[in-house]
């Protein structure tokens, strides 16, 4: 299932001279990761003829580094409609998850029991529940957040220890398997007609003769009637020449995995869950390293610490393996949808919250692409926020 | 049960002829020279197999016996996923096969902040 | 009679652990030069050092040196040594390193961190230390080459090192056995386990007939080392003297039984033939350990003729990771003696950018290392190609386990090629291939050549797992003793 184009510089000439238009309704999305593929998968469903460009082994990835969670609570206390943009797409997550199902034949074991967001001190409990309650304000009260003395977290999690005095709880949350879920968005996109192109980075898209060029690899180059920028921390390159900007920077974030253990965390916290193989995953840092994805015993030993505190059990359980992710992070952490008004039909979508997005970007975001509208004002993702004063 | 591995020196030199350790498999008593691994001294008493995985439930026993192949992780002193032959036996040592998963017990009732174990340790600057 | 040399086993300082370390506190030390392995590279690169004054720390997760192939040398007895044979005999000159004053040496040391700091994280027990080193030595040694085939993860089925491992505690298997698979390490097996009484019923050979025109182009520089050369002619002789049957070309390899093996079927001859046997102990080569030097990320190449990764070294046998070392069969399959001079070579590199050896003094013992180093691998092109596996062990079947671990087959790592997956790290991703604790150890090396296949490149091309700390598994409290402040760290709170 791999398509290279493979054109020699005297067709790449004869082309680039004749019509870019390959086909009407012809997109390139750049990226194969979580958001790429989401995005990829909704264009598919809606009709459009989609190829999706993936780069080699040994990119970046943060998809691989996904801690899986699709979390509502606590997002947005700086841009409400982002609150509504995570909700709707938590919201549309089960159904979601049947397509997948039926067109992958892969379970990406969804479970949304709700969430809680652990406090080991009164500091940590005032500032989680004054972000819920300045959420459920801005919401007009449509925000079903609590707040949980020990004892009552206790109750529905018995593993707890001493050191937690509390938790606030959402019923919204929960999570899914990352990896089961990009390559359940691989399989669903091959099977519906999607294309995959990849093995080598794209260089550059260009505007030219009312479509676009992509040029990847070392000589080849491929023209389309749309593009999608969902190229993670290499959007900010491509995006100026398309007349957009994407002005994400890399956040590290490390992650440790225990060896397996029968089924017990039936709930997910922010920081810590249990997979469905039965590891348990334990998160997170928030590191300004540059492009650095290795991980350090200093954080990791943090992450542990902390861990042991939430749930006592974990002092004895095996760190089997650990692995440092970058974030696609922007200025205020949150998504840039931007389409082009410059060159009409590209545009750009980037968030480090691949996961939780995964049903809107397919269900609601791809459709807008397209020229639908979304019942959220997208216009707050616009990358013209961050030129405010 | 049929012997997997035997002694095959005599005499004074046998790998048993000098001190003896008693432990436990699941039941059963077995007194295997000490220095032995727990694999083994499993080896020995005719035992291959030491557990069934989390994935499948397939059957596993001891492959490399240098500890890079995690085949031979079976439950000792009811600590789960323990590496049979990079652990030597010792005298009352309980041990019992790994099926599936490990099962971390929860530690007995802990109430209070005064019950809990430490959360924190400084570390000792030595040298 | 048990010889009375008992192998230097306890604390040197307060500060090293007995074998049965309680837990506590993590503990913090430094080191000119931390030995990793206490092998023939290891023992003798410590006792190098130590002897012009280095403050040497000598890690070994082992109960006593020796690594692999001098395994419980320390405690063996001549009944064993004779079924051993001589070249293990020989290995005991090495203890005589731990006899320098200025090796901490720690067993039951499990190395689970390097950084490229040189910050050596390991535990004993569920004890964890971080020593922070000038200089550091990995001798870490070989593992066997992966060689799956259907019905390998039966038990019963074992390495033969395993067989070795066991032999070297005094034990020997108790019924019939078979032997399958290729290499001089498979004829030695053969040949000591015959003299400890065993009966062999067969020793299936899968070493391919076209190898030995693949292998003749390097026999006139084997030449060179004609006393490798030697031995090897003297293994043949006296595997042919056993009267094992030997049948040769024998592929398609199968493992047959229910919960445990009960048969080994294969063909030969151009017949399909089955033996019964309840232990079958497979071999088809040894491969570097890189799990130390891929976690600190140091540059590697492929080497076609091993068909296996090796770090970079200058000649120093310094990696590409300023202060790091690699010293034996870990840089290259070269056997115990090299290991040894590897080791000393090392040593004398370190100790002149430490300062301990004068550049000229350095410079003059590491060319009579490396003259001697030369010779000895001088006949390893031409004994790897003549023992290359058979490419049903590189490339298996599809319903062959590739992955011990998660249970992952070749064909559903086919599948993933045909999905989009073009290396191992994103196998791992699709697949969960190579996320077990064995870290891709015994998978590592079949997963690149499977995905190579599939795609039509070579298994350079396809690269190597992303390895990262922890290497062994460690528990999270051994973890959480490593954390200097004093209070539990707030959640970063990435919503």
């Amino acid at each position: 299932m791999l398509q290279l184009c493979n054109y020699s510089q005297q067709l790449m000439q004869h082309n680039a001279n004749s019509t870019m238009r390959s086909g009407d309704g012809e997109i390139a999305v750049i990226g194969g990761g979580l958001v790429g593929m989401a995005v990829a998968y909704g264009l598919l469903r809606t009709g459009a003829n989609v190829s999706v460009f993936d780069e080699d082994d040994t990119g970046l990835r943060a998809s691989r580094g996904n801690f899986g969670l699709i979390w509502v609570q606590g997002k947005g206390a700086q841009m409400p409609n982002y609150a509504r943009w995570s909700r709707r797409s938590a919201a549309l997550w089960p159904e979601f998850a049947a397509e997948l199902l039926e067109y992958s034949g892969r379970d990406v074991e969804i479970s949304q029991p709700g969430g809680f967001i652990y406090c080991l001190n009164d500091a940590e409990a005032q500032a989680s529940v004054a972000r819920l309650q300045g959420l459920q304000d801005a919401l007009d009260g449509d925000y079903p957040f609590e707040y949980l003395g020990h004892n009552q977290v206790r109750e529905m999690v018995p593993e707890v220890g001493p050191d937690v005095i509390g938790a606030t709880w959402f019923p919204e949350d929960g999570h899914v398997n990352p990896l089961y879920l990009l390559h359940a968005l691989h399989v669903a996109f091959k099977a519906r007609g999607g294309r995959l192109i990849n093995g080598a980075s794209v260089r550059a898209v260009t505007p030219h003769a009312g479509g676009f060029v992509v040029q990847h690899g070392h000589a080849s180059t491929s023209g389309f009637a749309r593009v999608v920028l969902c190229a993670g921390l290499g959007n900010a390159g491509l995006a100026p020449a398309l007349g957009l900007d994407a002005p994400v920077k890399p956040n590290r974030g490390q992650i440790l995995v225990t060896e397996r253990l029968k089924q017990r965390l039936h709930f997910p916290s922010v920081t810590i869950r249990q997979v469905g193989e039965g590891a348990i995953q334990i998160g997170d840092s928030k590191e300004d390293v540059g492009f650095d994805d290795r991980t350090d015993a200093q954080m990791l030993a943090k992450l542990a610490r902390r861990a042991i505190s939430i749930y006592p059990f974990l002092r004895d359980v095996r760190m089997v393996r650990a692995w440092g992710a970058l974030r696609v992070m922007s200025a205020d952490g949150h998504p840039i949808y931007e389409q082009s008004t410059e060159f009409p039909g590209a545009a750009v979508a980037t968030c480090h919250s691949g996961v939780t997005l995964a049903a809107v970007h397919a269900l609601t975001l791809a459709p807008w692409l397209l020229g639908q509208s979304s019942p959220i004002a997208m216009e707050t993702f616009s990358a013209a926020r961050f030129s405010k004063i | 049960m049929p012997r997997a591995f035997r002694k095959f020196e005599t005499g004074p030199d046998a790998v048993n002829a000098g001190p003896l350790v008693v432990f436990d498999f699941e039941g059963r008593s077995i007194t295997a020279a000490a220095g032995l691994s727990v694999a083994a001294a499993l080896l020995v008493a005719g035992v291959i197999e030491f557990r069934s995985t989390p994935a499948s439930g397939s059957k596993r026993g001891p492959y490399c016996m240098m500890g890079a192949c995690f085949d031979c992780l079976v439950e000792i002193d009811a600590r789960d996923n323990q590496q049979a032959c990079m652990t030597l036996i010792r005298a009352g040592m309980q041990v019992r096969r790994m099926r599936g998963a490990a099962g971390v017990q929860v530690a007995p009732s802990v109430t209070s902040a005064a019950d809990a174990p430490a959360a924190c340790v400084q570390a000792n600057d030595d040298d | 009679m048990r010889p009375q040399r008992v192998c230097k086993l306890t604390m040197m300082t307060d500060s090293l652990e007995g074998p049965e370390a309680t837990p506590g506190p993590a503990i913090r030390r430094t080191a000119d030069l931390v030995v990793i392995g206490a092998g023939p590279a290891g023992l003798a690169a410590a006792g190098t050092a130590a002897a012009r004054g280095a403050k040497v720390l000598l890690l070994d997760e082992q109960p006593q040196v020796g690594g692999q192939i001098y395994r419980n040398i320390a405690s063996s007895t001549a009944a064993r040594n004779t079924v051993l044979g001589s070249d293990y005999v020989a290995g005991s000159r090495l203890l005589r390193a731990l006899d320098e004053p200025g090796i901490s040496y720690q067993p039951g040391a499990k190395v689970w961190q390097l950084t490229d700091q040189r910050e050596v994280y390991y535990s004993v027990g569920t004890r964890a230390t971080m020593c922070v080193a000038t200089e550091v030595v990995i001798a870490t040694g070989a593992l066997e080459r992966p060689m799956p085939f259907a019905g390998w993860t039966s038990p019963g089925v074992m390495t033969a090192g395993a067989a070795q491992i066991m032999l070297k505690s005094g034990l020997v298997p108790e019924h019939d056995i078979v032997l399958a698979g290729s290499g001089p390490l498979l004829l030695l097996l053969a040949v000591q386990l015959h003299r400890a009484g065993v009966n062999i019923r067969a020793l299936v050979d899968t070493t391919p007939r076209q190898n030995r025109w693949r292998a003749a182009p390097f026999a006139p520089q084997a030449l060179l080392g004609y006393d490798y050369l030697l031995k090897g002619l003297r293994l043949q002789r006296d595997f042919a003297a056993t009267g094992i049957d030997h049948l040769r070309h024998a592929n398609d390899l199968r493992a047959v039984g229910g919960d445990a093996i009960s048969a080994l079927e294969f063909s030969a001859g151009g017949v399909r033939r089955s033996i019964e046997c309840e232990l079958l102990l497979t071999h088809v080569g040894v491969v570097p350990n890189v799990q130390l030097t891929r976690s600190i990320r140091a540059e590697h190449e492929w080497h076609g003729v091993s068909q296996s990764w090796q770090p970079l070294l200058d000649h120093t046998g310094q990696c590409s990771v300023a202060g790091v070392s690699v010293a034996g069969d870990g840089a290259g399959i070269a056997g115990a003696e090299a290991a040894a001079l590897a080791g000393e070579l090392c040593a004398f590199g370190a100790l002149a950018r430490i300062g301990l050896l004068s550049a000229s003094q350095g410079k003059r013992r590491i060319a009579q290392s490396s003259e001697g180093l030369r010779r000895l691998r001088a006949g390893r092109p031409f004994i790897e190609a003549l023992f290359a596996p058979a490419s049903e062990f590189l490339n298996p079947p599809d319903s062959v386990v590739i992955c011990r671990c998660e249970e992952v087959t070749a064909g559903q790592l086919r599948e993933h090629v045909a999905l989009g997956c073009l290396g191992p790290n994103q196998a791992k991703a699709f697949s969960r291939c190579g996320m077990g604790p064995c870290q891709g150890r015994y998978c590592g090396l079949t997963v690149a050549q499977v995905i190579a296949a599939a795609r039509g490149v070579t298994p350079q091309a396809v690269g190597y797992y992303r390895l990262r700390p922890p290497l062994k598994p460690v528990t999270l409290g051994e973890l959480a003793s490593l954390d200097e402040d004093d209070q539990v760290s707030s959640a970063a709170q990435v919503l």
